[in-house]
């Protein structure tokens, strides 16, 4: 019965935490997932140490105040062999097991580590600006600012940078962040299991713009996927290193936009330090109409 | 002339600031007159500001970190509080550039100027009176310490209405900290003054640590020293070896900053990572730097207040040194989302672990002390024992985030902070509380009101549920740090819960000024006669309250751990009786009071202030005066005062006759 009743507790505590709101404990993804159950395995098992100790500090300091005539005054006890031992193999032992988890584990959800699925992933370059996302998508040749949209139950391949500063980019519903950083390219595999909306964010903190560099992601269906990719590539808008260096200018709050066309090359050009967000042209660039992002309604 | 500085650095368009300057510029100024009117200055001079004694300079290391407390709570209120407003698209009261410029002094202030200040102030007080001696090692460096630390707090508030703070949080992560992104002065006041700050901190290091190994009493070998007198070990060990990386670093951003080199720049070469690596290699230790102490004042207070000796010596003491050498293998685990690859995430996990298990074995053995004791619910004992309870939590969360693939999901999270207020609070403010309320009658010769402290101990402990709990949930649902405003409307109830459990935390700290108001006014009635008032078992309380310049008259012999207990169970008290029958006293020297110290700070603020606004003509002059300052103590030979016999039988009669009164 007393099992019962703390099955339902821990239920509703469960549900109060994760039904109400669309943080980590909500994953739809196969990477938060594997990483909520890692958080609620490792806090059961210090829970089934930690909570003993508490009430056992409480029930000890109690029982032995001064003025209890029953409990009995040990002046001199200060050693015993045998305790000694289980107080260190306590916390070794518990150790030893949570470490072979953290191994473990943190080669099964390394970030650049593909996941497993018979459909090959979607290729998405990431660029941090001041303060803005801009994701590219090499293979359609399209890019997104402030708006991701990916085919759900497809993983998703992330390759990362920044134009600035660092930030850190985040979606809390399908797992792992990752650092955007200059000079530097990171990599993060995702997948939004069901279709829906998902909020992203900096993690880090990274100026005056910071609060507002959120983003939505949008898991679709395949075929709404590709109507997507082909409205945004109708829609035309061309971004090279003139644009991006229009772009890169420090904003904050603006509203998601598309680009039918990206620059062969742009993401490397940025993540190796070419094009600078001070709008620093490289000499083969060449000349661009003018290449204004098209407002999604 | 004045370089950057023009009247446009006073920010005469902000409201807030100028009301605080205002109240603040009035209070100084009151405090000033009274001082004068009062005559109070020559006192003021002789007894405190030149003072090179140990019990001083520990005292003032208090004070100056709970004037702190205030400033840096007034931070964590404002922040709180535009949390509280800032929900669904509402922008609070704190502007983005105002705000940034709070949490990044809030958590700058706290580590530097609060936590760093209190735990050096306590191991200043007790260390050289645990250890059966009449001073430190060094005392003019450790008045110079004091007074350099005192010289960052004065620039980092200074900040406050001359210019800007740092806007980029309290570890200035460049490139956000290079001149590219943070023109302004902000991030230089950040760097000089913890510069300053920072080499006192060493300094004070070096002292203590020498102290420690090179003056103990008679027959103190390591395995009797006090476990405190361990820790400050420890601690001071780690300053030695961490704090210099923290001024290399901090020196190459100003190099960045300054002179245009690359280090941590974003082009020609410049890597940003290097410097959040060497940060937390610094960063990391100071963690244990902070509360390794706080664990000694805990195993102090669990036997004295226990009446048994520690359970485990030798395991707190192997726990101890663990931690202190574990502690630099763990940096990376501040960062694990940056990508470093699995192998290097999983070592820096598993080595963060580890840690747990020395702390674990602590925990364990303060319980099989408590067993078997006679437990006295003084104040120490609260604080020890909501300690232990709150710090299991805090300890807990940290193992979580140490497994990498969690960390990825909570770093950076108000989890993280909540986590790091957790072990922040209720491991080193407990601490600091439990020292500073079990060493004040031997530092002022009478006991702080009870019934007051512990209501300061209710209110931080059901305070920081209040806070911190709603910040765990508020992680889990994906709230990060440092944001200005938020959209989700579901957060607020739970930030205004927040903001309650900080308004809790904040009465306690008045309540804390109100105790120490009551407490001197109800001197008298109060009086530690005896000079041990807790029965204690350390040397420190085998002398009177408040000791003497000299702390003892007659050095002492120590042949077991709690060497006073012994004394006392020996012979029933042979050696005090000894003390108390006239005695051919000789004449003692102590060193004389010296005014390097100060006036090396008033060079290091000319200079940091001048550098700071790029007025090159007054740095010259402040470093020259520092040299002059330097050559000055170097060629002084007058350097000690010889304290008569009669004297000290004159003070140890009195001293006698107190305690026969008693």
């Amino acid at each position: 019965m007393a099992m019962h009743h703390l099955r339902v507790a821990l239920l509703a505590a469960t549900v109060a935490l994760s039904s109400c709101q669309e943080g980590v404990l909500d994953p739809h993804g196969p990477v938060g997932k594997s990483e909520r159950l890692l958080l609620f395995d490792a806090s059961a098992i210090m829970l089934a140490v930690g909570i003993p100790v508490i009430l056992l500090t409480l029930v000890v300091a109690w029982w032995f105040r001064a003025g209890n005539r029953h409990a009995r005054y040990k002046p001199d006890w200060e050693y015993s062999g045998r305790i000694e031992l289980i107080v260190w193999a306590i916390p070794a032992l518990v150790i030893l097991f949570l470490g072979g988890m953290a191994w473990v584990s943190s080669h099964d959800l390394d970030p650049p580590r593909a996941l497993q699925s018979s459909s090959p992933p979607v290729e998405v370059q990431v660029v941090s600006l001041d303060w803005q996302w801009l994701f590219i998508y090499p293979a359609q040749g399209i890019a997104s600012v402030n708006h991701l949209v990916v085919p759900a139950g497809v993983p998703i391949r992330f390759s990362l940078t920044s134009s600035t500063v660092m930030n850190s980019f985040f979606i809390p519903q399908l797992g792992s962040q990752i650092y955007t950083m200059p000079d530097m390219t990171t990599h993060l595999n995702l997948q939004a299991d069901q279709q829906g909306t998902y909020h992203g964010l900096s993690a880090q903190f990274s100026g005056e713009g910071f609060s507002d560099m959120r983003f939505e992601l949008d898991a679709v269906s395949n075929e709404e996927f590709q109507g997507w990719v082909a409205a945004s590539r109708a829609k035309g808008g061309v971004l090279d290193a003139p644009a991006f260096a229009g772009l890169a200018r420090p904003s904050k709050g603006k509203d998601p936009a598309t680009y039918g066309e990206v620059a062969a090359g742009l993401f490397d050009a940025v993540a190796s330090g070419h094009i600078a967000a001070s709008g620093h042209i490289p000499p083969e660039g060449h000349i661009a109409a003018e290449a204004a992002p098209h407002q999604e309604p | 002339m004045f370089g950057r500085l023009t009247w446009a650095a006073i920010p005469f368009d902000v409201p807030i600031v100028m009301w605080v300057s205002a109240v603040v510029g009035a209070g100084i100024l009151a405090i000033l007159l009274l001082v004068t009117v009062k005559g109070w200055w020559p006192y003021l001079w002789r007894e405190w500001i030149t003072s090179v004694d140990h019990k001083r300079i520990g005292a003032m290391y208090m004070i100056l970190a709970l004037v702190m407390l205030v400033r840096g709570f007034s931070d964590a209120i404002m922040m709180r509080s535009q949390l509280a407003l800032a929900a669904g698209g509402a922008p609070g009261y704190l502007p983005p550039e105002h705000y940034d410029q709070i949490f990044s002094a809030h958590g700058t202030i706290m580590i530097f100027f609060v936590a760093m200040p209190f735990v050096v102030g306590l191991m200043n007080f007790a260390v050289p009176l645990q250890l059966g001696v009449r001073d430190v090692a060094f005392p003019v460096l450790n008045s110079v310490s004091f007074w350099l630390t005192a010289a960052g707090v004065l620039l980092v508030n200074l900040s406050l209405f001359v210019g800007e703070f740092a806007r980029t949080g309290w570890l200035a992560y460049p490139p956000l900290s290079e001149i590219a992104y943070s023109p302004g002065v902000g991030v230089d006041y950040y760097l000089w003054s913890l510069q300053i700050s920072g080499f006192g901190t060493l300094l004070s290091g070096i002292n203590l640590t020498t102290t420690i190994l090179k003056l103990r009493a008679r027959g103190m070998g390591y395995s009797r020293m006090p476990v405190f007198c361990w820790t400050a070990l420890a601690s001071n060990l780690l300053i030695v070896a961490a704090f210099p990386i923290l001024t290399a670093t901090f020196a190459m951003l100003l190099l960045d900053r300054y002179c245009g080199f690359h280090f941590f720049t974003n082009d020609l070469g410049g890597n940003p990572m290097m410097y959040v690596n060497l940060i937390w290699i610094w960063g990391h230790p100071e963690v244990y730097i902070l509360v390794l102490p706080a664990f000694g004042v805990f195993s102090e207070v669990v036997a004295t207040f226990a009446g048994k000796p520690l359970f485990g010596y030798r395991s707190m003491v192997m726990a101890t040194m663990a931690i202190c050498v574990l502690s630099f293998m763990v940096w990376l685990h501040h960062f694990f989302t940056m990508g470093a690859g699995a192998d290097v995430n999983a070592f820096f996990g598993v080595a963060t672990m580890i840690i747990a298990v020395p702390t674990g074995v602590k925990i364990f053995n303060w319980l099989f002390t408590l067993y078997g004791g006679r437990i006295h619910f003084t104040v120490p004992i609260y604080w020890t024992l909501g300690f232990m309870v709150t710090f299991v939590f805090g300890g807990m969360t940290g193992v979580l985030m140490a497994l990498p693939p969690v960390d990825f999901i909570l770093h950076n999270s108000l989890f993280l902070v909540a986590h790091f207020h957790n072990t922040a609070i209720a491991g080193v403010v407990f601490g600091v509380m439990a020292g500073y309320s079990y060493w004040f009658p031997k530092a002022f010769g009478f006991k702080l009101n009870e019934r007051i402290g512990k209501a300061i101990f209710w209110c931080w402990f059901f305070g920081f549920y209040l806070a911190f709990v709603p910040l765990y949930v508020l992680g889990l649902m994906g709230a990060t740090r440092r944001m200005q405003h938020y959209p989700d409307v579901h957060w607020q109830p739970l930030m205004l819960v927040a903001l309650g459990g900080a308004v809790l935390i904040f009465t306690g700290i008045i309540l804390t000024v109100v105790q120490l108001v009551v407490s001197i006014r109800a001197r008298d009635r109060n009086r530690d006669l005896t000079g041990d008032p807790w029965n204690g078992r350390t040397l420190e309380w085998s002398i009177p309250s408040p000791p003497p310049a000299w702390n003892f008259t007659l050095l002492p012999e120590v042949e077991r751990t709690d060497a006073f207990w012994a004394a006392k169970q020996s012979a029933a008290g042979q050696q005090r009786n000894a003390a108390a029958t006239p005695q051919p006293y000789t004449s003692l020297q102590v060193p004389k009071n010296n005014p390097t110290g100060i006036f090396t700070a008033v060079c290091a603020v000319v200079l940091g202030f001048a550098l700071i606004w790029h007025i090159w003509w007054l740095a010259v002059l402040g470093l020259l005066g520092s040299i002059a300052v330097l050559l000055m103590q170097a060629w002084r030979t007058d350097t000690e005062v010889v304290i008569p016999a009669e004297e000290i039988a004159r003070f140890e009669r009195e001293y006698a006759l107190k305690r026969t009164l008693a």
